[in-house]
């Protein structure tokens, strides 16, 4: 390969690529008038999902917290309390 | 309400936006309808994600998207499908159209697609020099020979 463009202080050879920036920027047809409807779509239902994925998350993190507490309270060690000896009977 | 807010905002930035995203689409795809299933994916994903923008230009985003998108799916891409950058593999495609027609600065781009610097500059002048040597490309005539 040649070095291109060794007078000029740009980075890229700055004829080849304004060329290949023009094939780039060949004129386009319009977009389809149901694009952002269909994009609008699509973006709802990836937001449903997205809420119920949180839903569920944040319901199994309750559960989790719930189960938790029942059973720290359940087996939590009782204190044992020892009855003082009777006497005088 | 917020719903609301959200698809008139997005409607507005579609109406000005969609047809030079999917140009971009187009480039990258190869084939139009191809270019406008990509482009439908990162909108929905942009549309998803309006009230997280803060402040970011939804356009760069769904660029962003688009090119993800794209990275994504590099393997379906692989076999030329027509289109204006038919000769060129999908991440060369990928990096000239970063480059040359978004305009997304060097650093940036590579950040983007995790390449080193040097790289994706070697896959842009390799794709420029491709672009230049491919025959019946539209409107320059003095690319025969140069390379």
């Amino acid at each position: 390969m040649t070095t291109p463009g060794r007078g000029s202080f740009r980075r890229t050879p700055g004829r080849k690529v304004d060329e290949v920036r023009r094939m780039l920027d060949a004129p386009h047809p319009p977009a389809p008038p149901d694009l952002a409807e269909r994009a609008m779509e699509r973006g709802k239902r990836l937001l449903r999902r997205r809420r119920l994925l949180h839903a569920a998350l944040w319901t199994l993190l309750g559960v989790a917290a719930a189960a938790g507490t029942v059973l720290a309270v359940h087996y939590w060690p009782q204190p044992t309390v020892i009855a003082p000896p009777m006497r005088g009977w | 309400m917020r719903e609301r807010r959200r698809a008139c905002e997005f409607e507005a930035f579609t109406a000005g936006a969609a047809g030079r995203l999917l140009h971009v689409a187009t480039l990258l795809a190869g084939d139009p309808a191809e270019g406008e299933r990509l482009l439908v994916t990162a909108l929905a994903r942009t549309y998803a994600d309006w009230f997280r923008l803060r402040g970011e230009d939804p356009y760069a985003r769904t660029s962003q998207e688009l090119a993800a998108a794209f990275s994504r799916r590099a393997w379906h891409y692989r076999r030329p499908r027509g289109g204006l950058l038919d000769r060129l593999p999908p991440r060369e495609r990928l990096v000239l159209v970063l480059r040359m027609y978004e305009g997304v600065a060097e650093e940036q781009a590579a950040a983007q697609l995790g390449l080193p610097t040097e790289r994706l500059r070697a896959l842009c002048m390799h794709a420029v020099a491709t672009m230049r040597s491919t025959p019946g490309s539209t409107g320059s005539g003095s690319a025969g020979g140069a390379r």
